[in-house]
C-alpha cells in the first residue's frame, strides 16, 4: 500500500499587492493615481504538490522565493489568490517561537495559552505539562512572568511545548537554531524522533547542512516556481546553481545599464583531474586528486588569497586550505596563472563532492566566491560509509568467560 | 485516517457561515484562555488589580450625577438620577467596550494572526468576553446600589433585562468583528470609531430621560428615527428593568409604549448585521497575515 498523502496542493498561486498608501488621507489624494500606487508580483506560480505521510520535506530557496509563503499556505496562514489546498490531520506550525506568548504573564500560564493555541485542550495539556517543563529545563523559573526571562530561556520554553504538542504535521520556518549546544542536540533528537514515529515535517531553511541531514525530499523554490523537487543532494546542486545564475543575470543587469561590475579577477576556471580515473571520469581510491584554478588578474592587485574546499554533495565542507597556508604568493600584476593543487592519496569516502574557489584580499574582503567550480566523484570501495575512507582492521576476543558458566 | 480537508475558511455566503461557527465553537476553550489574558495581564502588576474596572465607571458617574444631575438640575425631574445614570452608562459601557476592543482586537494580535492559523473570529469574540467580565462586576454593583437604595428591580419588568442584552451584544459584536476587519486594511477606522462613539454617547438616553425627548418630538418622524438605534433600545429596556422609580415615581413617559417589540426587532436586525458582518469578515481575512 502507498503511504497516504497528508498534504495536497492543487494549482497554488498567490499575488501580493503592496499598496504604498494606508490612511484614507493619502487614498484620497492618490484617488486618480491609485494604479501607479499598487504594485504587484506573484510570490507563488502554480505549486502542485503531494507530501506523504512521515516524510521529511525541507522547502529551499533564497530570499523571496516564495518557500516561506508556501509553508504559510500549507500552515492556512495565508490563503492562495487560486488553487487550493488540503490536510489531515493536526497540525502545528512554529512559525516564530513564541508567538502566542504574553509577556506579562508567567511561563505556566503562557504554557497554557500557548498549547490551546496550538490546538491541545486543556485537560491535554495537564497531562504533557511536567514533561514540557522539563523538556525546557526552567523549572525554577515557571512561575516568573516570562518578560523577565532571557531570550534563551523564553525560545526554550517556547520550543518545548510546540514540540508537545503531537502534531500529525509539524510546520518549521527556521526555529530549529535555538538555545544553547546542548539545549539543540535536544531539538534534533526531537525531530528524530518525529521522523522515526512517522510523523510528517515540512522545514524551512538556508542551512544546506540542516536540509541535507534531515530530509528525504527537498522542494527548491525560484521566484515562486519550483525548480527542483526530490533528491536532496540533487536539489542543493539545482540551489546552488541558482545561486550563480542570479549573480550572472545581477552582472548582465548591470552591464546592460552600462556600469558593468568591476573585476579585479576574471571569474577562474577550474578543473580537476586524478592520477587514476575510470571512463566515467570517477576518481580512483587513493588516487592523486590535481585541482587546477586558472585565473586572469586584469589589473593590478593588493596581496590576496585563494582558498579551496571540498564539500560533500549536500554542503557539508570536508576540508579547506588558503594560498596563504600553503606558503604561496600570488602575483601581483595583471596576466593569467594558474594555481595547481594536488591532494596526494587522498582518503574521501565514494559519493560525489564539489570544489568551491574563494578569492578576497589578505586584508580580508572578499573578491570573488565560485561555489560549486567543479564537481568530481569517488569511487565507493572499502568498508563503511563516509565523507572520508578510514582504513579498518577489526577482530573480536573473549575478555570473560560468561558469568553463568562460571557459577555452575 | 481522517479525510483531507480544505485549508482556510469558505468564502462562500450561506454554506461558509455553518463552517464558520463550528471552526468558532471548536475554539471556544482558546477564546476563554484569550480573555482571562487579556483580564489577567491588564490588571497584573498593579496593587487595586480588577477594582481599577470600577474606578472608570464610578467617575463617570459622579461627574455626570453633580454636572447634570445637581448643576444643570436634571436630577429634579428624574427620580432615582443615580442609578438611572448607571444604568445608562454600564450598559453603554458594554458597547463602548465591545465595538472598541473588537475593532483594534485584530491589530494588536498582528504577531499571532500572522505565525499562526485560527479562526480569526476568536479575537474580536475574546473582547466580547473581556467586555462582559467588565459588564459584569459593574452590573453586581448596579444590583447592590438598588438594593441600598431601597429600589429593588423584583417584577416582571427585569425580563426587559435579558433581551436588551442580547440585542446589545448581537449588534456591539456584529460591528465589533466587521470592524476588526476594515481596520486591517485602513487603520483609520479605530481613530474614526472614538469619534462615531463620542457622537452616539448623545444619541441614546443615558444622562437624559427619553421623556425629554419624547416631550419635544411628540412621536414624530424623528423620534422614530431616535428609536431606530438598536442601542437606544437597549438602553431604554435596561432602564426599564433596573431604574425602578422610573416606573413607580415618575409621571412621565420615560420609554416608548411598544419598547418589547422595537427590542424583538432590533434583535433580529442586529442578528443579521452580526451576520453579515462575519461573512465580510470571513472574506477579507484570508489576506490578514500580508496585510497586518
Amino acid at each position: 500500500m502507498s503511504t497516504p498523502t497528508i498534504i495536497h496542493v492543487e494549482d497554488v498561486s498567490k499575488r501580493f499587492v503592496m499598496h504604498k498608501d494606508k490612511s484614507i488621507k493619502e487614498r484620497i489624494l492618490n484617488f486618480t493615481r491609485a494604479r501607479k500606487h499598487q504594485d504587484d508580483f506573484w510570490a507563488l506560480k502554480d505549486i502542485s504538490l503531494d507530501i506523504a505521510t512521515g516524510t521529511t520535506v525541507g522547502l529551499v530557496g533564497h530570499n523571496g522565493s516564495g518557500k516561506s509563503t508556501l509553508l504559510k499556505v500549507v500552515g492556512g496562514i495565508i490563503q492562495p489568490t487560486t488553487g487550493h489546498v488540503s490536510r489531515r490531520g493536526r497540525m502545528a506550525a512554529l512559525l516564530e517561537l513564541g508567538a502566542g506568548f504574553h509577556p506579562d504573564l508567567t511561563g505556566r500560564e503562557n504554557v497554557y495559552l500557548n498549547s490551546a493555541i496550538l490546538g491541545l485542550s486543556r485537560s491535554e495539556t495537564d497531562g504533557y505539562f511536567d514533561e514540557i517543563v522539563d523538556f525546557s529545563g526552567i523549572e525554577e523559573f515557571i512561575d516568573t512572568q516570562v518578560k523577565f526571562y532571557s531570550s534563551g530561556m523564553y525560545v526554550r520554553l517556547a520550543f518545548a511545548v510546540a514540540v508537545h504538542v503531537d502534531p500529525d504535521l509539524l510546520l518549521v520556518d527556521e526555529v530549529l537554531a535555538v538555545g544553547d549546544e546542548p539545549f539543540q542536540r535536544k531539538c534534533m533528537a526531537k525531530i528524530a524522533q518525529f521522523q522515526a514515529e512517522g510523523r510528517t515535517i515540512v522545514l524551512v531553511s538556508h542551512s544546506a547542512e540542516q536540509v541535507g541531514a534531515l530530509c528525504d525530499r527537498v522542494v527548491v523554490l525560484e521566484h515562486g516556481e519550483m525548480l527542483h523537487d526530490g533528491d536532496p543532494a540533487q536539489a542543493l546542486r539545482v540551489l546552488r546553481g541558482s545561486f550563480s545564475d542570479e549573480q550572472v543575470r545581477h552582472e548582465e543587469k548591470l552591464e546592460a545599464e552600462g556600469r558593468p561590475e568591476h573585476h579585479v579577477v576574471a571569474v577562474p576556471q577550474v578543473s580537476v583531474t586524478a592520477s587514476e580515473q575510470d571512463n566515467a571520469g570517477i576518481i580512483a581510491p587513493r588516487a592523486d586528486i590535481h585541482v587546477s584554478v586558472q585565473y586572469e588578474v586584469l589589473e593590478t592587485i593588493d596581496p590576496w588569497l585563494i582558498g579551496v574546499a571540498l564539500e560533500t554533495a549536500v554542503g557539508n565542507v570536508v576540508f579547506r586550505m588558503t594560498t596563504r597556508e600553503l606558503g604561496e604568493t600570488l602575483p601581483l600584476e595583471p596576466g593569467t596563472y594558474a594555481l595547481n593543487v594536488t591532494f596526494k592519496n587522498h582518503n574521501l569516502g565514494g559519493g560525489s563532492y564539489s570544489v568551491s574557489v574563494g578569492m578576497a584580499y589578505e586584508a580580508g574582503a572578499t573578491i570573488q566566491v565560485v561555489n560549486p567550480a567543479a564537481t568530481f566523484e569517488v569511487a565507493d570501495y572499502g568498508v563503511g560509509r563516509g565523507a572520508i575512507r578510514l582504513d579498518v582492521e577489526s577482530s573480536i576476543r573473549r575478555i570473560e568467560a560468561a558469568r553463568a558458566a562460571g557459577l555452575s | 485516517m481522517e479525510d483531507l480537508k480544505p485549508v482556510g475558511q469558505s468564502t462562500r455566503f450561506v454554506t461558509g457561515t455553518w463552517t464558520s461557527i463550528k471552526d468558532v465553537w471548536a475554539s471556544r476553550e482558546l477564546t476563554s484562555l484569550l480573555v482571562r489574558r487579556e483580564l489577567k495581564a491588564r490588571y497584573k502588576d498593579s496593587s487595586l488589580g480588577i477594582v481599577w474596572s470600577l474606578v472608570r465607571p464610578l467617575a463617570q458617574l459622579l461627574i455626570y450625577y453633580f454636572a447634570i444631575g445637581e448643576i444643570l438640575g436634571l436630577a429634579r425631574s428624574i427620580p432615582s438620577f443615580a442609578i438611572f445614570v448607571f444604568v445608562g452608562l454600564t450598559t453603554w459601557g458594554l458597547f463602548v467596550e465591545i465595538v472598541q476592543g473588537g475593532t483594534t482586537s485584530i491589530t494588536n494580535n498582528a504577531g499571532l494572526i500572522k505565525k499562526i492559523y485560527l479562526p480569526r473570529e476568536i479575537f474580536p469574540l475574546a473582547s466580547v468576553g473581556g467586555a462582559l467580565f467588565n459588564f459584569g462586576v459593574q452590573l453586581i454593583i448596579l444590583i447592590l446600589a438598588t438594593i441600598v437604595a431601597g429600589q429593588i428591580p423584583m417584577d416582571f419588568n427585569l425580563l426587559y433585562a435579558p433581551l436588551s442584552l442580547a440585542v446589545l451584544i448581537f449588534f456591539a459584536t456584529g460591528l465589533g468583528i466587521l470592524l476588526a476587519g476594515l481596520n486591517v486594511y485602513l487603520r483609520d477606522v479605530q481613530h474614526l470609531v472614538e469619534v462615531a462613539i463620542m457622537v452616539l454617547f448623545w444619541a441614546s438616553p443615558i444622562v437624559y430621560s427619553f421623556s425629554f425627548v419624547h416631550d419635544k418630538l411628540q412621536g414624530n418622524w424623528l423620534e422614530q428615527l431616535y428609536l431606530a438605534n438598536p442601542i437606544t433600545v437597549a438602553v431604554l429596556g435596561m432602564q426599564r428593568a433596573f431604574w425602578v422609580a422610573g416606573t413607580t415615581e415618575s409621571t412621565s413617559q420615560n420609554w416608548p409604549d411598544d419598547l418589547a417589540i422595537r427590542l424583538w426587532i432590533a434583535l433580529g436586525i442586529s442578528i443579521v448585521i452580526l451576520w453579515i458582518g462575519q461573512r465580510i469578515f470571513s472574506r477579507i481575512q484570508g489576506n490578514f497575515a500580508q496585510e497586518l
